[in-house]
């Protein structure tokens, strides 16, 4: 989308649908609670952050930029919660299965609060920190150095909703952007992955050996008007919340705007989309 | 020209025999691997560069070190060199075709290595890596072959090839910069992050393609009747002491770096290369003995050579084992060290030792035989039309 056409929609208040292939966006975004604020409000806020770039050191917003935080309080002393939504993205993602680290596939898995958080002191942490796992995923960065170093293009940032999205067919094995990933969120398949899918789903394509893959937001699902897998698994707690953080009154951006949350090495300027709060 | 490679003594066919050897073992392990996976390697998703890359990332180094000679010769009218100039661009087209095949060995998906081209992508260093890898290759072809023509029919070389000469001096730095550039931008891989890390790529690239070159040159005095000249031989020594040096001081300043600062990052992979690092109860430390060998290597070469020049002693087995000494100690750092090292402590600060399966090393030796072979032959001729025209 061009633009004007972008600025013209966020002028009307309409950012929600600039994501027209993700109608996702559009759902959670106009979900009723949010739709009572004040959709007049919704422009002038856009347009304000227009007005005023500089006000917190921070770029205007553009377009939709998705985003996803996890509210790890929600989470702690459940670890079968965070191993049902792992779960629900390994079925629908057909993502196999190895035993061994070597060969591991993950899209999505648990870490300690130091491995997550490598920038983040562990000392004299508390004991909810040291006993709990955490949720790591990719971060669909903003400035993403996996898509900076791929020489085919073959990982890119999807300008209509800010994914980082990965083309299988294109990809031509190199692993350079694993070594870009300064989150170890990417994968490789070093044997046919077909081998080892346990449930097979028919509506996502399966890879082939020799690419990488990493979690792609459920792009695929949120164009069927569905929510991210890992989400919907344990929707209940409302520890997952998902939708454009570019747009100040989704619900992902309301809790931003309430909470404070922590990103995964933010020093390294990648600009992550995904938060936690801790 | 290239009918002077099928003739020769039963050595020269043993040997090329011997390494034939290698390539079709390499090439088995090559198809295994084809056919079912990189999962093969020792490579995971922890260390997801391995031996292959590393070996590659050295080699780019030997056909930079060609620069030492081109660059006197050509630019200092250093007539010493005029005999090995050659040996020099030689060199550098068999280590870039190693290379070329190490990153065939590499990527998972072989048959669409077109992509890089298909579908270029600027912002990517391995896209310009590719360019000047290409690029040099390309060069170095031409100068060679025009030069060695021009040579064999005795006449001066044509006027339009020194212009590709001088663009293969910049072109030869650049290899080695751009290959540097692929490690050292990386955030999150606190030991490549240095920016220091290409002008020691460049440094040991200097020490270590000329030394290759010293021993080549020491062989075929023996085998092939070829003396590159006293002087040319001291000059290289000479040449390859500072690069060595350079390099050394290098390292230095990284351990200087790391331990002065205290930050962790910066010392994990130099702890884990030379003392082992200990995580979580375990001391992960299997490549200490090859980095303390490296060392010494290194040292021990660089004094048998400053021992040589004081004592204005002579001699070729101790020049040879001098040169041998320090590329080692080179392949040692820069084609284990390096690439192992930056990987061992993963972004999520998990450790992961590397061990390379037989099948990869395999392949590995495979291609180094391959390009044993390559250079033979290439020098084989460049020398028979050396030897043709002197013996005029
Ligand atoms: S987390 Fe890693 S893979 Fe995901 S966008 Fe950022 S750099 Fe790329
Ligand atoms: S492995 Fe594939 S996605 Fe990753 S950098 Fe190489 S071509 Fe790009
Ligand atoms: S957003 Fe989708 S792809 Fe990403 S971890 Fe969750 S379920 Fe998996």
């Amino acid at each position: 989308m061009d633009n004007q056409r972008r600025k013209f929609l966020k002028m009307a208040g309409a950012t929600a649908l600039a994501g027209i292939s993700a109608p996702a966006v559009v759902k959670l975004t106009a979900s009723p609670a949010l739709a009572s604020s004040a959709p007049a409000g919704h422009g002038a806020a856009t347009q304000d952050s227009h007005a005023q770039p500089a006000a917190h050191g921070e770029e205007a917003p553009k377009g939709v930029r998705l985003g996803l935080l996890i509210d790890m309080r929600k989470l702690y002393g459940k670890p079968e919660l965070m191993d049902k939504a792992i779960a629900a993205c390994n079925k629908v993602h057909n993502i196999p299965h190895y035993d061994d680290r070597k060969n591991e596939i993950k899209w999505i898995w648990k870490t300690p609060f130091e491995n997550a958080f490598v920038d983040q002191s562990v000392y004299h942490s508390s004991k909810e920190t040291k006993e709990n796992d955490f949720l790591v995923l990719c971060n669909h960065c903003d400035e993403p150095p996996c898509v900076r170093v791929c020489p085919t293009k073959a990982t890119f940032r999807d300008e209509k909703n800010g994914i980082v999205a990965m083309d299988y067919h294109r990809c031509i094995g190199c692993r350079f952007c694993m070594m870009g990933c300064p989150y170890g969120a990417r994968s490789f398949n070093w044997f046919d992955p077909r081998d080892n899918i346990k449930e097979y789903n028919p509506k996502f394509p399966t890879r082939m050996r020799g690419v990488v893959e990493k979690c792609n937001f459920c792009g695929e699902r949120l164009a069927e008007g569905l929510e991210p897998a890992c989400l919907e698994a344990i929707k209940e707690t409302g520890a997952i919340v998902f939708g454009d953080i570019n747009d100040p009154n989704s619900e992902i951006s309301q809790v931003l705007a309430k909470e404070h949350t922590i990103q995964r090495n933010s020093s390294l300027g990648t600009k992550p989309s995904v938060f936690y709060i801790v | 020209m290239i009918e002077k490679a099928l003739k020769g003594n039963s050595a020269y066919w043993m040997w090329l025999a011997f390494l034939s050897a290698f390539i079709a073992v390499g090439a088995i392990c090559y198809l295994r691997q084809f056919f079912i996976g990189m999962g093969l390697t020792g490579m995971g998703r922890d260390l997801s560069w391995g031996l292959y890359i590393s070996q590659f990332t050295f080699l780019v180094g030997v056909a930079a070190g060609g620069l030492m000679l081109v660059l006197p010769y050509y630019i200092h009218n250093y007539k010493v060199f005029g005999r090995i100039t050659i040996l020099g661009e030689f060199l550098a087209i068999a280590a870039l075709i190693m290379c070329l095949m190490f990153i065939m060995a590499d990527i998972g998906q072989p048959l669409r290595g077109l992509n890089m081209i298909l579908h270029p992508t600027p912002n990517s260093m391995l896209f310009w890596d590719m360019v000047v890898l290409l690029g040099y290759l390309s060069l170095n072809l031409i100068c060679g072959w025009v030069i060695l023509t021009a040579e064999k029919k005795q006449v001066k070389p044509p006027k339009w090839v020194y212009i590709f000469v001088y663009i293969s001096i910049p072109f030869a730095v650049s290899i080695h910069t751009v290959t540097a550039m692929l490690y050292c931008g990386l955030p999150g891989r606190h030991f490549w992050l240095s920016a220091i890390t290409a002008p020691r790529f460049l440094a040991s690239a200097f020490a270590a393609g000329p030394a290759l070159i010293v021993i080549f040159c020491l062989i075929m005095k023996r085998v092939a009747n070829f003396d590159a000249g006293k002087e040319a031989i001291n000059k290289l020594t000479t040449i390859i002491m500072y690069a060595a040096l350079i390099n050394a001081f290098f390292v230095c300043l990284e351990f200087f770096v790391g331990w002065y600062s205290n930050i962790p990052g910066h010392k994990h992979a130099l702890e884990y290369l030379f003392f082992g690092l200990e995580h979580g109860g375990h001391v992960y430390n299997n490549l200490v003995p090859f980095m303390w060998t490296s060392v010494f290597l290194c040292f021990g070469g660089l004094l048998l050579f400053g021992y040589m020049k004081i004592a204005k002693i002579d001699n070729d087995l101790l020049v040879g084992l001098g040169c041998l000494a320090i590329f080692i100690a080179l392949w040692l750092d820069k084609g284990l060290g390096f690439v192992f090292g930056g990987l061992a402590v993963n972004p999520l600060n998990e450790v992961t030792e590397y061990y390379p399966t037989a099948n990869e090393i395999g392949i590995t030796l495979g291609i180094w035989a391959f390009g044993f072979a390559l250079v033979t032959i290439l020098y084989k001729v460049a020398i028979k039309v050396e030897q043709e025209v002197e013996g005029h």
